[in-house]
């Protein structure tokens, strides 16, 4: 239109043209071509690489977590069960701002404290940030049901229904049984992931924890088919998750029962042994604590609380409480003296109500001599000693034999060693020596050290559950049944091996000292300071026969002629008491310790503890066998 | 449809169908035969892309109905009705993109789509995919070949036009598209050599100042395309994913329906930009291959109705209706199979889609028309 005149040359255009296109068309052949070879080298040189990756997009593995093992008392009572429970989790990865989240959050539920301390501590942490952990615990069909109306505006949160580790017996049996705790990811590095995928709680304490590969019970897991946005499509594979072995406790509810109500809410410890088979059939520290609040994570106030508590109620007394053992160490000192040949049953001492070293000032006194200025038991032997708690008689005895003949033969009772089977957290205590002197203090032994360790005061620490396993040695006329929390989970081997005896002590030797405690029990209606000295306590209505001794174990050093009265110093200064039993003496069925923290004297305190421990052992078990009038009415009493 | 076999057995030449029907109705028998394998193949793939639905087949079907009936129309046309029409369809085109500022809607911060309500809605840049090629062959047919500097630079005008404007949308890989389909106009004109050689070669030097001048999402878009695990389930999902598809297919595939990748949700746009993926999962090495065997020969039909059209407006607009295809198929099956960044080009006839569709036929449409209205010349 604008050049008038074109004389087009059709067919040269026509040439420019074919050419041209000709061009594209190789040109097309060759990007076709190039196309071909990036999808054969996907297809066949990659082609194993890419269907491993397609299977691992929509294969995933579900852990299919095993139900915890439960735990039995020895009349088949529950301790830990595992209930049914709905809690709120939290996908740290998947929420997108914390603060509207948790907004969200707290207008659909009450978040308590300890709620909110989780999501903050878990937005923070690093490891494990794709897996659901646990915010709250236990929410009711109410609160499951607000919380699923509003799903939608609440990502990163779920609710997930969970077995839950529960302690019926709570406080009674906390420190026994031990308990779970949410694994932390300090544990995420000692444990085998595998093994506890899926699993929130691991045993952190006692049984619990001993027991933890048998309780676990084994891991199962369905593979599914997932699609991209993780939702399960089909269960291609499965396998079943095999539940965890049940564990049955020589414990007793009863027991732990009569000894909590014993104890009165007075600080302490009871421990008592199956003497035949060293089956811990109680064991109790006060105060305790509810170890199910735990388990869902307690408040940090909570928790300090707690902690901080001048009571104490996390610690295992019976278990890690260290203490001067006093007086009860006194049928030890006896023994190892009547064997070693250091005394005899017969031998007597004059007590003039104290003792001194040979060219020392210092007067060791005898723990009546404040009260009587004549002081002083008059002529002792060996098994007055002991039912008369003579400090004098042990002084005089201790310091003839000398500290290596005591301390290598205290030793042989359990004496600074944890004999115990499955109580690994238990203490040592302390049985000191020369050697352990000069190490730990950098001083001598002096001998004056020798004469406190021979009434169970100076250095020597012990537990409840090493004086309730000495007791138990005692009970076995030397034969040593180490102490056991669960039944039949060690072999016959397992515990011959440990099945040893303290050594060859003669039958007489035996019958001195477990006479003596017999007394201490049982010798009553004399004239004064003459009768045992739990006899008015325990002993004036005992249906069965006990032995037994008591001990006092000083807290704070009482300087030399210092009257000591209790009612004078703090409650937290007074005296420890202790009490050791077993009874019956002839075919002895039950060993007990009982410590009393500053709970005075341990006749008076102590001993009524144990007396009520073994009666609630005894009485039906005496009652079943044979059925004396006397016992029967007070069986129907309690 | 019946169809003549004497047509199929005729050469690939002058297309010397006796079918009455066909040539009454427009149509080239070939061309029609090959849009129809691949059409009701894609109906196939995409029954599985889009997990068994049968709604989305039945509205596939329909726009390819429509899209035939389009087809059919504009077939009856003889192509020079469309050459004078040429210049008022551009600038129709031009004003559409123009109207986009103060009418168009916004869609994920880019305005690509002018309503009129109740009546329709449209993506003007889809009708400049046509009306540039068309303007560009009736620009050239008026002008001695191969042209002469000043009508480049009109050409070039031409085409910068409505590609600026479809940048500022902003389009960037549309403006490209539509862009490289007017210079493939200009290639097939005739275009000096030398001018091919110097353009290229300042493009590549002036490519690293693009680098800062594109926006950050596309930059992502570049770098995902060398390293797709920088950023596994960001911008690197859909390239990773599709891979993973391909690859898995192998052979002969996974069966049809039976691709994870895409049934499982794994792969994104499954039946739309990235439906190639589905196929090559699931009909593996073989499936690509016989797709890509057709349109091969839809091109080479293309091509020989333009080296057929009687012409220089025929040849230029056929040569680029076909050119244009398989730069799609390329651009598609390569961004798909991680060797060009990821762009929103759809596969031609395959992936869901309305206005590509429709495009798409009424080139056919246009490719008819060249070949059937011809006088018979030799």
């Amino acid at each position: 239109m604008a050049e008038p005149l074109i004389i087009k040359d059709h067919r040269g255009e026509a040439q420019i043209y074919i050419e041209r296109v000709t061009l594209g068309a190789i040109l097309v052949a060759v990007l076709f071509g190039l196309l071909l070879m990036r999808i054969g080298y996907l297809q066949f040189v990659r082609h194993d690489a890419f269907v491993t990756r397609s299977d691992e997009n929509r294969m995933q593995l579900v852990a299919k977590p095993p139900s915890r093992g439960l735990i039995f008392d020895a009349e088949g009572q529950i301790l830990a069960e595992n209930l049914p429970a709905r809690q709120l989790v939290m996908i740290p990865e998947q929420i997108r701002s914390l603060d509207e989240s948790l907004a969200g959050l707290r207008s659909v539920l009450d978040l308590d404290e300890a709620a909110e301390e989780r999501i903050q501590d878990l937005a923070k942490r690093r490891a494990r940030r794709f897996e659901a952990a646990p915010v709250m615990y236990n929410l009711t069909d109410e609160e499951v049901a607000r919380f699923e109306a509003n799903r939608m505006r609440l990502p990163g949160f779920a609710v997930r229904a969970e077995l839950l580790r529960h302690y019926p017996r709570a406080a009674l049996t906390a420190h026994a049984v031990g308990s779970v705790r949410m694994i932390t990811d300090e544990d995420q590095r000692l444990i085998d992931a595998a093994a506890y995928s899926g699993t929130s709680h691991i045993g952190k304490l006692g049984v619990e924890r001993f027991y933890e590969d048998a309780l676990l019970g084994g891991v199962g897991f369905d593979q599914v088919e997932v699609n991209a946005k993780g939702r399960v499509m089909q269960v291609v594979n499965r396998q079943v998750p095999r539940r965890g072995d049940s564990i049955n406790l020589y414990l007793n509810t009863r027991l732990q029962k009569a000894a909590d109500a014993a104890m009165a809410g007075r600080r302490g410890a009871v421990v008592a042994l199956e003497p035949s088979t060293g089956g811990v059939l109680a064991l109790l520290s006060k105060p305790s604590y509810d170890p199910n609040p735990f388990l869902t994570g307690l408040s940090r106030s909570a928790f300090s609380q707690l902690v901080n508590s001048r009571d104490l109620p996390l610690f295992n007394r019976a278990l890690q409480g260290q203490y001067e053992p006093g007086s009860t160490l006194k049928p030890f000192i006896g023994l190892i003296g009547l064997v070693a040949g250091y005394a005899t049953t017969d031998g007597v001492i004059e007590d003039q109500g104290w003792f001194r070293l040979e060219g020392e000032t210092r007067l060791y006194r005898d723990w009546n001599w404040t009260k009587r200025d004549s002081g002083g038991h008059g002529r002792v032997h060996i098994q007055k000693a002991l039912y008369r708690s003579c400090n004098v008689f042990f002084y005089d005895l201790a310091h003839r034999m000398g500290i290596d003949l005591l301390s290598s033969q205290l030793d042989r009772f359990g004496f600074g060693q944890n004999l115990a089977i499955d109580l690994p957290e238990a203490k040592r205590g302390l049985l000191p020596s020369q050697a352990w002197k000069r190490e730990a203090r950098g001083a001598d032994w002096r001998p004056g050290d020798t004469v406190n360790l021979g009434i169970g005061q100076g250095d020597m620490l012990v537990t409840p559950m090493q004086m309730a396993q000495a007791a138990a040695i005692l009970a076995n006329r030397g034969r040593i049944q180490p102490a056991v929390m669960a039944k039949d989970r060690w072999t016959e081997d397992t515990l011959e091996s440990s099945n040893r005896s303290v050594g060859p002590i003669p039958d007489w030797a035996w019958e001195t000292i477990i006479g003596g405690m017999k007394k201490v029990v049982h010798r009553g209606n004399q004239r004064f300071g003459e009768n045992g000295t739990a006899w008015a306590y325990i002993g004036r209505d005992i249906p069965y026969t006990m032995a037994g001794k008591s001990g006092t174990a000083q807290v704070v050093g009482i300087s030399q002629g210092e009257v000591y009265d209790e009612s004078l110093i703090d409650e937290r200064f007074r005296k420890h008491a202790w009490f050791i039993a077993f009874a019956p003496v002839e075919q002895p069925l039950i060993a007990v310790a009982v410590l009393l923290e500053n709970g005075g004297g341990g006749s008076e305190n102590a001993a009524p503890v144990a007396r009520a421990v073994i009666d609630a052992y005894l009485l039906d078990i005496l009652s079943a066998e044979f059925v004396p009038s006397e016992m029967q009415s007070l069986a129907s009493i309690r | 449809m019946s169809f003549d076999e004497r047509s199929m057995s005729s050469t690939w030449g002058i297309a010397l169908g006796r079918d009455r029907l066909l040539r009454v109705l427009r149509l080239d028998p070939m061309l029609l035969v090959i849009i129809m394998v691949i059409a009701a193949f894609g109906l196939v793939v995409l029954y599985s892309a889009a997990d068994q639905s049968e709604a989305t087949v039945e509205a596939q079907i329909t726009r390819l109905t429509l899209g035939f009936a389009m087809m059919l129309l504009i077939a009856q046309f003889p192509a020079h009705v469309f050459m004078r029409l040429a210049p008022w369809l551009y600038l129709l085109g031009i004003l559409f993109l123009i109207l986009i500022y103060p009418l168009g809607t916004e869609v994920n911060g880019s305005r690509r789509w002018l309503r009129i309500p109740g009546v329709l809605q449209f993506q003007p840049s889809e009708v400049m995919k046509l009306c540039l090629p068309l303007v560009l062959a009736w620009y050239l047919h008026e002008r001695h070949l191969p042209p002469r500097p000043k009508h480049v630079v009109v050409a070039l005008l031409l085409l910068l036009v409505p590609c600026a404007l479809i940048v500022l949308q902003p389009d960037l890989g549309t403006a490209l598209i539509i862009g490289g389909s007017g210079l493939l106009v200009l290639l097939l004109a005739g275009i000096s050599w030398r001018w091919v050689a110097w353009s290229s070669l300042l493009a590549v030097v002036s490519a690293p100042a693009f680098w800062f001048l594109i926006k950050d999402y596309q930059r992502e878009r570049i770098l995902t395309l060398f390293n797709p695990e920088r950023d596994p389930l960001g911008s690197g999902w859909n390239i990773i994913q599709s891979t993973i598809a391909i690859g898995s297919g192998g052979l002969s595939g996974k069966g049809l329906l039976q691709g994870t990748q895409s049934h499982l949700d794994f792969l994104p746009e499954s039946s739309t930009d990235f439906i190639i993926a589905v196929l090559e999962e699931e009909l593996g090495f073989l499936g690509v291959v016989f797709l890509l065997l057709c349109y091969s020969l839809l091109i080479l039909r293309g091509v020989i109705i333009s080296v057929n059209a009687q012409d220089t407006f025929g040849r230029l607009l056929a040569g680029s209706i076909t050119f244009t295809l398989a730069i799609y198929v390329f651009v598609n099956i390569g961004m798909v199979s991680g060797i060009l960044p990821v762009v929103g080009v759809p596969l031609p006839l395959v992936s869901f889609g309305g206005t590509s569709i429709l495009t798409l036929f009424i080139g056919f449409g246009l490719l008819m028309s060249i070949h059937s209205h011809r006088r018979i010349m030799l």
